[in-house]
């Protein structure tokens, strides 16, 4: 009954989106983190907003946007041109950039909130010592939030494997390309393929749980480590 | 001028907020120049300006380097300052070890070295750090972390090292425990230090030079006696500590009562037995509460110091029953604290012969010869 030839593409296709979106989401949002963490611009709290948009604003708004910006009218579609294609809708690319937008919030909130937590002072006393902005960053501001980057690396691979309602708005259903675990698992029960549905369903929810579980006691780990 | 050339020379004028700041002073390129004043009168935004970390206007020149100068837009980052920063609190990196904090400063490059390096062993051991090398800031006690603090910052090899309250978030006894090693530092090393205080005890024990701010004003500035006889700049401190320094040599060793014998410009103090060389010069600081004024020399008196001296100076406060009186007993001044009424019924006077009798000494430590660590 069951056919792994069929399972398995959505579940690698699923995990290439979530590495990919975890490595963009990681190079976009340190630099977000870090300016909303040492910025005093008035208006950094604006950005921090439009930032955090995807955590209220109904997947389906984020996509219809997204499929118009990425579509062959929009941006995307003038970036896609550039090597050929027509537009970055309905494409691997498309639904990447899709969920590091949809991820961002994720991501950048425990960034910024650790880069906050130790203040000023270690990066001062660095400066004092010798250290160009540069250096500091990477040998003290960066080890110190360390906790902040594996819970914001976490999160943001793991709102990526759950989502649903950004990548049907804007990569549709192709399989190898955007068939992803939640659109099988939607389109399994759609066509009473319960088995499939069960399948994939009972692997996520047992992954999720694992994820979240390790990421907890190594926080506590390092929490008692550094005290 | 040679000796101005190798001097550091500070301006800084402006306001943050409703504080406004306005200080110039010079302080040698060796020794311990304290910054002295109460809390909040600026003393530490003064620090950060040298350092880099904050900024006003002004101008600063350390030795022939000149770090700010706003005529020619010429202003430093705290990273091209060849400057050495002790914060209120340690400030140790926590994700690294105490060696690996020790050795944060030391492979950065791109600054200005002072002719002398200090090696790595010679600053662990002249601060006594060597046993905690391998443990991590958060296995230490406060005095240890200040330590280490100090030793990192020695170990980037600063022309100029700045302390900013170092021992103020320390309890009593991890205070008595540090200040040796400060004192060590002030024999060994041949870099100024800029020692930002509140405490008036800490300075007497610690500084060649004194800074005196009030609410972001320069109220004087001179070597520490000179400041510390001056009875205008009264109350500090709430006056407890108020007090002079004097220089006195060893003269003999009493081992009998087991007692030394100071020599101060002929005049004899006896102190305690202290485990001190004959010829060795030390430094011995007298509270204006602990001295008291005899116009004729008294008797009979468990007081073992009675030094004759004359008046140069009376200030007395119409607010409170008190007076401060200037002592000359011949080289060195004496402050006394005394009452009003006592000052009257005595007839005390600018000129007037007296015997002051001291009641305590604070000694600290020699101040030539080293004998730490």
């Amino acid at each position: 009954m069951f056919d792994p030839t069929e399972v398995w593409p959505p579940i690698r296709l699923t995990l290439e989106l979530a590495a990919c979106s975890t490595a963009l989401l990681l190079l976009v949002g340190t630099p977000i983190a870090w300016w909303l963490a040492r910025s005093k611009a008035r208006w950094k709290e604006a950005i921090a907003a439009v930032a955090a948009l995807p955590l209220v604003l109904p997947p389906t708004v984020l996509g219809f946007y997204l499929l118009l910006a990425l579509g062959p009218e929009g941006p995307g579609g003038w970036l896609a041109s550039s090597y050929g294609s027509r537009s970055l809708a309905f494409s691997f690319q498309g639904i990447v950039m899709g969920s590091v937008i949809y991820s961002l919030p994720f991501v950048v909130q425990p960034i910024r909130n650790a880069f906050e937590s130790f203040g000023e002072r270690p990066l001062e006393a660095a400066a004092t010592l010798g250290a160009r902005p540069w250096d500091a960053f990477w040998t003290i501001a960066v080890p110190l939030a360390r906790p902040g980057f594996i819970t914001g690396a976490v999160l943001g691979f793991a709102h990526t494997i759950g989502e649903f309602g950004v990548v049907l708005m804007i990569g549709g259903n192709i399989p190898g390309e955007t068939k992803v675990l939640s659109i099988a698992v939607y389109e399994y029960v759609e066509t009473l393929q319960w088995g499939h549905a069960h399948l994939l369903s009972g692997g996520l929810l047992v992954f999720s749980f694992a994820v979240i579980f390790s990421t907890m006691v190594l926080q506590k780990r390092m929490q008692r480590a550094e005290a | 001028m040679k000796s101005d050339i190798e001097a550091i020379a500070a301006r800084f004028a402006g306001s943050l907020g409703a504080f406004s700041l306005d200080v110039a002073f010079k302080a040698p390129m060796r020794g311990i120049t304290a910054i002295f004043g109460p809390s909040g009168c600026g003393k530490t935004t003064v620090l950060r300006c040298m350092a880099g970390l904050s900024r006003m206007a002004g101008r600063l020149r350390v030795g022939e380097e000149v770090w700010q100068d706003d005529g020619t837009g010429v202003f430093r980052k705290p990273y091209e300052r060849s400057v050495g920063y002790v914060f209120q609190e340690a400030s140790l990196f926590p994700h690294l070890s105490v060696r690996k904090n020790l050795e944060y400063g030391a492979g950065r490059a791109g600054r200005s070295r002072p002719a002398s390096v200090l090696r790595f062993d010679d600053v662990v051991e002249l601060l006594g750090i060597a046993g905690l090398l391998e443990r991590w800031p958060a296995a230490l006690s406060g005095g240890e972390r200040q330590r280490v603090a100090v030793g990192r910052a020695l170990l980037s090899q600063p022309r100029l090292l700045l302390m900013d309250e170092p021992l103020s978030g320390l309890d009593h006894g991890a205070k008595e425990e540090i200040l040796p090693y400060f004192e060590a530092l002030h024999e060994t090393l041949s870099i100024p230090i800029l020692y930002v205080s509140h405490d008036l005890r800490e300075v007497a024990r610690l500084a060649d030079t004194m800074v005196v701010l009030s609410a972001g004003k320069q109220v004087c500035d001179g070597p520490i006696q000179e400041i510390l006889e001056r009875l205008d700049l009264s109350p500090w401190d709430g006056d407890f500590e108020t007090g002079v320094v004097l220089h006195a040599r060893v003269a003999a060793q009493d081992r009998e009562f087991r007692m030394t014998r100071l020599d101060h410009q002929g005049q004899l103090i006896s102190i305690p037995a202290a485990d001190l060389k004959l010829g060795e010069e030390v430094r011995l600081r007298i509270r204006s509460r602990d001295v008291a004024l005899a116009t004729a020399k008294p008797q009979g008196t468990s007081v073992r110091n009675i030094l004759s001296g004359k008046i140069t100076e009376i200030v007395e406060d119409p607010e409170t029953a008190f007076a401060e009186v200037l002592v000359d007993i011949g080289g060195g001044r004496l402050r006394a604290r005394i009452t009003r009424d006592a000052s009257a019924e005595l007839g005390l006077a600018k000129g007037k012969p007296v015997y002051a009798l001291i009641k305590s000494i604070s000694f600290d430590r020699p101040t030539s010869s080293s004998r730490w660590p």
